[in-house]
């Protein structure tokens, strides 16, 4: 069974509890800016709506690496950046059309969600069980990989 | 099933790898013709700077991969196709007989017709031999002449810049990356690299360079000469296409493409910068950017293993760090008249969409690094922006915002 994180927008109260938590995880400080999740607050319509990478099959941040710096984890899946490896060219940046692999400038390298080998901080963090971490199946991502399919026809095809 | 691919880039080293997951059993040849394994020359500026070694630019890093993927890799420079007798041929004799053909040779830099071009310590900066070059040259308080601002220009500035030289460059346009910033952008990358200690001299054209002793003399069109230890050419790149002359394959500015990536013989393909294939949105154009090279390089592959898959066309975009002021551009945002801009010059912050009816189909941006990838999102999948247009055309910074509600909308 493959595990993924389940976003659900109807339970968040944007408390930016998965944000603290992330950026502590990846950074060893609370810094939101820094976090691979984040909470997109539509004050118009009171509501708050939890973001991060869906750890796509298209992986275009991957291909589109010029330095194989981005793998796919084998326990989880997850499309991981190698701070080895990475040199901080940022073509995956705009590669991805989810916007969801950012550059860090204090670090020089890029940043995105690796679900925390499997154990995401976001998930546990989470007081409303607005994000779960969970059978990749039964997911609502099924509307995100569409979107993600419709955004290259040819990258349909991939084999 | 022989294939064979010309160029081991990342088009070439793509298709390689899909073909080999596509059709495993058959026989994968990847030509290489410069002496090293299949690398990234969008690495060669980290090379420079010393933040990676001449190995942290391979495509792929294991060892033994090419030969687990069942992909012989061969070195040789292709000097001719012969698409009747379905053989290449190298330098020094040897041939190689293909079944289907990928052509992924990618492009070569420029030289301007003026004096001088040829002379010792004039480089490009295209290969890894290049970037060995300059390296020994560029030393801290060296002075040097960068020729063209352009895309590939302001990558190799960084790295000049870091290793310490007294840099002056010449760009013939009126402004930096002319091809992939609108004016208000080049005015704002202007200000920027010179408040970094860069000369920078715009419209302005090198007339030529000449040795003098153990330095170089480089003169322009404003009529000074600037004593050089090294000057860097990064005037434009054409496609790798010579070798294809008399070949019957159909040349515009590059290889004409199908949206299978199929050239005008049928069992010849070609991928990556020497590829003018499919644009997003209609027409036909040379992208020579990273994605669009592995898209093609992948789509390719896959149509040369008998699946019909169809490319849906490049969207060109560009991500640029110019002494860490980073820009981006995607689509069409050229001669749009239907546009949001937000400039903050002080902040070196520069947002514009084009839009056309309910659509994005273009943007550039300075200064931001969060979420840039929503633009490529927005344009390509060709969402309805609905009332999220208005509120873009009041604040475009709103990017992520808009892609996110019309995802979740």
């Amino acid at each position: 069974m493959e595990m993924a994180l389940v976003l659900d927008a109807g339970k968040c109260t944007g408390c930016e509890q998965c944000e603290i938590a992330c950026s502590m995880t990846h950074e060893g400080a609370s810094n939101p800016a820094k976090s691979r999740i984040k909470i997109f607050n539509f004050h118009d319509e009171g509501r708050f709506v939890p973001y991060t990478c869906t750890q796509c099959d298209e992986a275009w941040c991957m291909h589109a690496c010029p330095v194989d710096a981005i793998s796919v984890s084998g326990d989880t899946g997850a499309k991981v950046v190698s701070d080895t490896l990475c040199v901080g060219c940022k073509v995956c940046t705009i590669a991805c059309p989810f916007g969801t692999v950012n550059y860090n400038p204090s670090s020089g390298k890029v940043i995105k969600c690796d679900l925390c080998d499997g154990d995401p901080a976001c998930a546990k963090a989470c007081p409303t069980g607005a994000i779960t971490y969970t059978d990749a199946a039964a997911t609502g991502y099924a509307k995100m990989e569409a979107w993600a399919a419709k955004t290259d026809a040819g990258a349909q095809a991939s084999a | 099933m022989n294939y064979v691919i010309i160029g081991a880039g990342p088009a070439g080293v793509a298709a390689a790898e899909t073909l080999h997951k596509a059709d495993a059993e058959s026989s994968i040849i990847l030509i290489g013709g410069e002496g090293k394994p299949p690398y990234s020359r969008m690495a060669i500026p980290y090379v420079l700077t010393g933040k990676i070694e001449e190995d942290g630019t391979y495509l792929r890093k294991s060892d033994g991969h090419y030969d687990r993927k069942g992909i012989t890799f061969l070195q040789g420079q292709v000097s001719k196709v012969d698409p009747g007798a379905g053989m290449v041929a190298l330098e020094g004799g040897q041939a190689v007989a293909y079944d289907k053909l990928l052509i992924a040779t990618g492009a070569t830099p420029l030289s301007p017709p003026i004096p001088g071009m040829d002379l010792d310590g004039v480089h490009h900066c295209w290969t890894l031999d290049d970037a060995a070059a300059i390296a020994s040259r560029a030393q801290k308080g060296s002075n040097v002449v960068l020729m063209g601002a352009g895309f590939i220009g302001c990558i190799i500035m960084e790295s000049l810049v870091e290793r310490g030289v007294n840099l002056t460059v010449v760009e013939a346009e009126n402004r930096m990356i002319a091809r992939m910033m609108d004016a208000t952008g080049g005015a704002m990358l202007k200000r920027w690299v010179e408040e970094k200690g860069v000369t920078l001299m715009t419209s302005t054209k090198v007339t030529g360079v000449a040795a003098s002793g153990d330095k170089l003399t480089v003169s322009t069109d404003a009529g000074n000469d600037i004593s050089a230890d090294l000057v860097v050419v990064s005037v434009g790149v054409k496609p790798n296409i010579g070798f294809l002359e008399g070949s019957g394959v159909e040349v515009v500015t590059g290889i004409k493409v199908d949206d299978r990536l199929r050239s005008s013989i049928p069992n010849i393909y070609a991928a990556g910068d020497v590829a003018e294939g499919p644009e997003f949105g209609g027409g036909f154009q040379v992208h020579a950017v990273q994605p669009t090279a592995v898209d093609h390089g992948r789509i390719a592959a896959l149509n040369m293993a008998g699946r019909d898959a169809k490319y849906g066309g490049s969207l060109i975009m560009n991500v640029l760090d110019t002494l860490g002021l980073v820009s981006a551009s995607f689509g069409h945002w050229m001669g749009e008249d239907d546009v949001a801009v937000m400039v903050n010059a002080n902040a070196c912050n520069y947002v514009k969409l084009a839009f056309n009816g309910d659509h994005l189909v273009g943007a550039l941006s300075i200064g931001r690094t969060d979420q840039i990838g929503v633009l490529r999102g927005l344009i390509q999948s060709r969402v309805k922006l609905g009332a999220w247009k208005n509120t873009l055309k009041q604040d475009p910074s709103r990017i992520a915002e808009a892609y996110v509600a019309c995802l979740h909308g």
